[in-house]
């Protein structure tokens, strides 16, 4: 018997047609394909991308120098040289990331005391040459008065378990 | 007289052709140069030649604190990168002497069983990608992300996490997290019908992979063979069973094993290993109760955010650990877990300073790959894609 059912099913190519059959009802499915540079994947607060430097909402910058994040630094890719500014604060004079070093691991992120260097959504930061990736204190800075709404929103979300 | 003639005009056929596989090639699953020598289109000798990714890992290892070295071991395996990290923290813990909360065990072990899928869905996908059937991969994809959102939610990284360290977990899992996983959990096993639905039986798929590539039990352990691959040759050994670590005696799962060791069975034994990961994942959520993910030893895990912003004593353990890092007592140990590929370990000297002094790895790939000759022997070219495809090599890992 089980040989006849054996032939049978391997005359029949029945494997092969119910492969088909299964292909076939896959084609009815919803597709899960996004339409990429109009429709995003979901992202989490947590997501590791772009680098920013925030400022607290009076305008003033977060980053007190601590070059805690320059230590921490696996790929060492954060150069920060400091001074104390003409009101006597500690501040940066130079803060660089060189982002083609930088293996988004959020170390910096971590380790940061003021929540001044994070680790923003964006992922989107591809650029035509390399030296547009050395990013220095203004880009930074830039780029946190850009996402700010954003990265103090997700900051908020992922509090509790920081 | 005649002899030296004849000495001088005999011609010496050579009828072997070398042929390049890779390093470019896409069934090389990375950057594999294999040199075949060939007999007509049998392979005479295949002639590995590995280290075009070589980066040095171990070396930089040398000169990173403990806590800078871990995200070095996402990029070894990129296919299964939390899995690699598991084994190093392992091994800082055990020099160190510190105990992990039972949570932060189980979602280490939560982690470890969504790499194995993660990798073994890649690997089943694309391995019968390179035999021509390319449906399993498009839908396979599709799964992997599911399971790369629930790497991201908790890591912050779909691929390199870092979240595994010393002392347990970087953060808690999300809110919801578990419950997205659990849903998950709930429907894959269907997939997994619908892949084998496609693979299993098919008469294409099995004249392709059926006694290609043999091993019998005492040559792959011979070989080195581990995971999978020796699974494959009948060899019942999973270092989850074999020496439980974390809190793998409390779980329930069986050890899938092969007969022929050929790449049919090795092929079997993944897809059932996904089904009995799918079970480790159901337990570990239902066994996971609140509590803290790392350890409380604020000489090893860092303080919370709000304890470093309020406490002065937080604050300088903050900054210790994160300049300083901690140091770990002089030893030696070599710890190894099962990650998706077979055993990896982590042979960890410390010389009681805040940097190994060594760590040497022991990549799964390596010793699978050195058996490529001796599998892909007498074996048409067509085939070394199979074999090289069952064999799971990622070079990350393999050339460090």
């Amino acid at each position: 018997m089980a040989f006849l059912d054996r032939t049978a099913s391997s005359l029949l190519l029945s494997e092969l047609v119910s492969g088909m059959a299964l292909t076939l009802r896959y084609m009815f499915k919803r597709k899960v394909t996004i339409n990429y540079p109009y429709e995003k994947g979901p992202l989490s607060p947590r997501f590791k991308g772009e680098h920013a430097l925030r400022r607290y909402p009076n305008g003033e910058e977060r980053c007190i120098a601590c070059k805690l994040c320059e230590a921490v630094c696996p790929a060492q890719a954060i150069t920060i040289e400091a001074e104390p500014r003409d009101d006597g604060s500690r501040r940066t004079t130079r803060y660089d990331i060189d982002m083609t070093k930088c293996i988004y691991c959020g170390l910096c992120e971590e380790a940061c005391p003021v929540d001044a260097i994070v680790e923003g959504p964006n992922f989107e930061f591809a650029t035509e040459t390399r030296e547009e990736l050395m990013y220095n204190k203004d880009k930074l800075l830039a780029n946190g008065d850009r996402w700010e709404p954003e990265l103090a929103r997700r900051l908020e979300l992922d509090a509790p378990y920081r | 007289m005649s002899e030296v003639v004849d000495k001088a005009t005999k011609t010496v056929e050579i009828d072997s052709h070398s042929i390049n596989f890779g390093p470019q090639h896409p069934a090389a699953h990375g950057v594999l140069r294999l040199i075949l020598e060939m007999d007509g289109e049998m392979v005479e000798r295949a002639d590995p030649h590995i280290g075009l990714l070589h980066r040095g890992t171990e070396k930089l290892i040398e000169y990173k604190s403990y806590i800078q070295a871990t995200p070095y071991f996402d990029r070894l395996d990129y296919v299964s990168p939390m899995a690699q990290e598991h084994p190093f923290v392992l091994a800082t813990e055990k020099l160190l002497g510190v105990e992990v909360p039972e949570r932060g065990k189980w979602v280490r072990m939560l982690f470890s069983e969504i790499t194995r899928v993660l990798n073994h869905l890649l690997n089943v996908t694309t391995y019968a990608l390179d035999v021509g059937a390319i449906t399993p991969a498009l839908w396979g994809f599709e799964e992997r992300e599911k399971l790369m959102e629930f790497h991201e939610a908790a890591s912050g990284a779909r691929l390199h996490a870092n979240y595994f360290r010393p002392g347990g977990v970087a953060k808690d899992l999300p809110a919801g997290l578990d419950d997205k996983i659990g849903e998950w959990a709930r429907t894959f096993p269907k997939f997994i019908d619908d892949i084998e639905g496609l693979l299993t039986g098919n008469r294409i798929w099995k004249q392709r992979t059926v006694d290609i590539g043999s091993f019998t039990a005492e040559e792959a352990l011979a070989w080195g063979f581990s995971g999978p691959c020796l699974r494959g040759s009948g060899v019942p050994w999973d270092l989850r069973k074999a020496q439980p670590y974390e809190l793998y005696d409390q779980v329930e799962f069986l050890v899938p094993v092969g007969r022929n060791g050929d790449c049919y069975d090795r092929y079997l034994v993944r897809i059932n290993e996904m089904r009995e990961s799918v079970k480790i994942i159901q337990q570990c959520l239902a066994k996971m109760k609140p509590g803290p993910v790392k350890s409380e030893d604020r000489k090893v895990s860092p303080p919370s955010r709000g304890e470093m912003k309020r406490s002065m004593e937080a604050l300088i353990h903050h900054f210790k650990l994160y300049t300083e890092g901690f140091h770990v007592p002089a030893g030696a140990t070599y710890t190894a877990v099962e990650t998706p590929k077979g055993e990896f370990g982590v042979y960890l000297v410390s010389d009681g300073s805040n940097r190994p002094y060594r760590c040497k790895i022991r990549a799964t790939g390596f010793a699978h790959l050195q058996a490529t000759n001796a599998m892909a022997k007498r074996h048409m070219l067509a085939d070394v894609c199979a074999i090289v495809g069952s064999l799971d090599v990622v070079f990350g890992e393999i050339d460090r």
